[in-house]
């Protein structure tokens, strides 16, 4: 133990406190100038975003054995590749800022504040989850994040409605209105787009764009699959949505770019789901086993920042090893919950029709089986 | 005299509890003559409503085609744009589905949005973000996220205008759990609804009727004021009667009135029920009245199948109201086709008084 001590305070001792990364650069519509080609990185970020990153690879990960158990029912899809996107978006925007997506959506309910043992309390169903067992997998929500969505593409509109209350309410905060590649072909999107281009909005409209729209690559489904272009008079960035500080750069540069009044921006995110679509689907009727290898070999985002910190003296091997031993605890301990918490009661069946409504009845499979309902 | 009278009535005014008796009783006593009524067409009542709760809240706002600088399709919204700008009156671009998830994300986000329907057959381009977005959400949401919008409009027949802008859909807003689902009738309704749909705090789909914006009302002072709301979830007993009860709502109702005043010439008296909510329906001043009349007629301008009056036979059927009918429900309803557009078929595609009187004399067997 003692040895350890030593151990670990002269490696703290060798650390750097930062470094300044390269970054790739992003391709750019409509617009002359693009994101930083550098990014800082300090160590402190650097394990948050670490740590961060593996508690949404080790929750998803949870969440897949929990639904081959059967302990998780219904639809389930996952986020893991995809890590950089939600926790690089957060990186660059402030908690009074407004976050909404579609359905692979867990990664989003931790980033913007909600308790891993609370997202799979709700997966499996429990009195304990963060919409009590009601909401399930797409619908999870929390301060400043409004789910959770699982119609495909409805989620865009709403996200420039809370973009139009940013501006009415007047306290320079924008909203963040995710979508897939396969949701941006959706008529709905587009006529957000008009709407928050014509009354400028301070909406930033991210697409994260992992190949595959369930089980149909972009090239079927899409005309144009530059999906950063398709807002036309939207200027637009393409990310690299592997990288985390690439993500958090071309973040930080769009919102400030909404929050100076100009009107929405665009961001296509390129990234990657290791698993298919959702828990259904295998993934691997429509892509080779070799690509899903390849990109975690050469891409993975956890990796990717794993070597930058240890290469630049940020930290080492054996502290984000410690941080790994870590999460792992957390997700186990958040698990059992998950799998112990008993069922809503019955008696929540009725409740939440309505907001500040005096309790009346709802009727259940007959007339003589009524609940109450308070909001 | 009249500033005395103005002095007294600001002292006296209770609210809409009060009863206007009180009142009346307070003032005759200082000039002694009936309280200040006034004729209103609906339109207006709706303006006033829209004009009241926009001063009243800066969270309201409007939105929908034409209702800033056109002054709103049927001029529901005349002058609102004038008085109150860009950011409270916002004309849309031809954008269901978008300007209505706008509405809904806005309502998530804190503030109090009226989205106007132009009429309610165009809603149906943007009905996943009614029901799925605005409807559910406070209950996925575990009463987390409430979503206090306003959806309005036209909804039902007008005239002449085709197949495809007559639909009513009181049946398939009021299917939803999670919505709020009014349809006013008379002036008085209009206002009172509509500002009672914009302070609640969740989904509240009100459906207004093209026909009814021009006809005249009486309007009490006691509805004239500002306070004045009516309550979501209760019919008002529009004409009280003893031996058929006739339940109706938004222009129905008026022919329901209509035919009652003829069948009292012969000696039946019709109670006649305004529902003046769809969802949820005030199902207890039906089953009241049955009791008393043993004899139950649904009036609406919707289609016949899985409609507003299935559902109230089939509610009347489970509850106590059943044992006392003597004659099984009827239901009036639109006919079970597509509406045409030739005057004669179009008049005969909706419950006429005449045929609301042949109904009341078959259940009555007279």
């Amino acid at each position: 133990v003692v040895s350890r001590v030593v151990v670990a305070s002269r490696n703290y001792a060798d650390f750097a406190s930062e470094a300044t990364f390269d970054i790739k650069k992003c391709d750019l519509h409509r617009l002359e100038e693009g994101p930083p080609v550098t990014a800082v990185l300090t160590r402190e970020e650097g394990l948050h975003y670490y740590r961060t990153m593996q508690t949404i690879r080790r929750m998803e990960l949870k969440s897949d054995q929990l639904y081959k158990q059967k302990i998780i029912r219904g639809f389930c899809h996952l986020y893991d590749g995809q890590e950089a996107c939600c926790v690089g978006l957060e990186a660059a925007i402030n908690p009074t800022d407004h976050l909404i997506t579609a359905y692979r959506a867990h990664g989003y309910a931790y980033t913007r504040g909600t308790a891993v043992r609370e997202i799979l309390a709700e997966l499996t169903g429990r009195k304990g989850g963060c919409a009590k067992g009601k909401g399930g997998s797409m619908h999870m929500y929390a301060h400043n994040f409004y789910g959770g969505n699982g119609i495909v593409g409805a989620q865009v509109p709403l996200g420039a409605g809370i973009a139009l209350a940013c501006k009415y309410f007047g306290k320079d905060e924008i909203c963040l209105t995710l979508y897939g590649d396969g949701a941006a072909n959706q008529g709905q999107i587009f006529e957000t787009y008009n709407m928050a281009a014509l009354w400028k909005l301070p909406c930033i409209f991210i697409c994260e764009n992992n190949r595959y729209g369930m089980g149909t690559s972009v090239e079927r489904a899409a005309a144009s699959t530059d999906y950063y272009k398709r807002g036309d008079y939207i200027p637009g960035i393409r990310v690299d949505g592997m990288d985390i500080l690439c993500v958090r750069e071309a973040t930080k540069f769009a919102a400030e770019h909404c929050r100076s009044g100009k009107g929405p921006m665009l961001m296509e995110l390129q990234t990657y789901r290791y698993h298919g679509h959702s828990m259904s689907d295998p993934g691997i009727s429509y892509r080779t086993r070799e690509e899903i290898q390849e990109v975690r070999s050469k891409s993975d985002p956890i990796t990717l920042l794993k070597d930058r910190m240890v290469n630049n003296s940020l930290s080492s091997v054996e502290e984000l090893k410690e941080i790994d031993v870590e999460v792992r605890k957390e997700i186990e301990e958040a698990a059992q919950f998950a799998t112990t918490d008993p069922e809503p009661p019955l008696e929540e069946l009725g409740n939440h029709i309505y907001k500040n409504e005096p309790p009346f009845e709802v009727r259940g499979p007959s007339q003589w089986i009524k609940y109450k309902s308070v909001g | 005299m009249a500033a005395a009278a103005g002095a007294l009535r600001r002292l006296v005014r209770c609210g809409p509890q009060q009863g206007l008796g009180r009142r009346l009783q307070l003032r005759s006593g200082i000039h002694g003559s009936a309280p200040a009524a006034v004729q209103v067409t609906v339109r207006d009542a709706l303006n006033q409503a829209l004009d009241e709760e926009l001063e009243r809240d800066e969270r309201v706002f409007l939105l929908g085609e034409e209702v800033a600088q056109y002054d709103g399709a049927y001029k529901i919204s005349r002058g609102l744009w004038k008085k109150y700008g860009d950011k409270r009156i916002i004309d849309t671009p031809i954008s269901e589905m978008g300007f209505t998830g706008i509405a809904v994300g806005a309502a998530m986000a804190g503030l109090r949005p009226i989205c106007e329907f132009m009429t309610f057959n165009f809603s149906m381009q943007a009905i996943d973000q009614v029901i799925n977005s605005a409807g559910k959400t406070l209950y996925m949401s575990a009463g987390m996220v409430p979503v206090p919008v306003v959806f309005r409009g036209p909804n039902g027949a007008s005239a002449g205008v085709g197949a495809q802008h007559s639909q009513c859909f009181a049946a398939w807003y009021g299917h939803c759990p999670g919505l709020k689902v009014v349809s006013p009738w008379s002036s008085e309704d209009a206002k009172g609804l509509l500002k009672a749909s914009v302070r609640d705090d969740n989904p509240v789909v009100m459906l207004e009727n093209e026909l009814m914006y021009g006809v005249p009302f009486e309007m009490s002072e006691e509805v004239q004021s500002k306070d004045f709301l009516v309550p979501i979830g209760k019919a008002k007993i529009e004409r009280q009667g003893t031996h058929v009860t006739l339940v109706s709502h938004s222009r129905s109702v008026g022919h329901c009135l209509e035919a009652a005043a003829v069948l009292v010439k012969e000696g039946v008296e019709c109670e006649v029920i305004n529902l003046r909510t769809i969802r949820p329906m005030d199902v207890e001043s039906i089953e009241a009245s049955v009791v008393k009349t043993n004899h139950l007629i649904t009036v609406e301008g919707g289609w016949p199948q899985f409609g507003v009056g299935a559902e109230i036979c089939a509610r009347i059927m489970e509850g106590p109201a059943f044992n006392y009918l003597d004659a099984p429900a009827v239901r009036l309803t639109g006919a079970d086709v597509p509406m045409p557009y030739a005057k004669i078929l179009e008049e005969n595609c909706l419950p006429q008084v005449k045929d609301i009187i042949f109904a009341v004399k078959k259940v009555l067997n007279i």
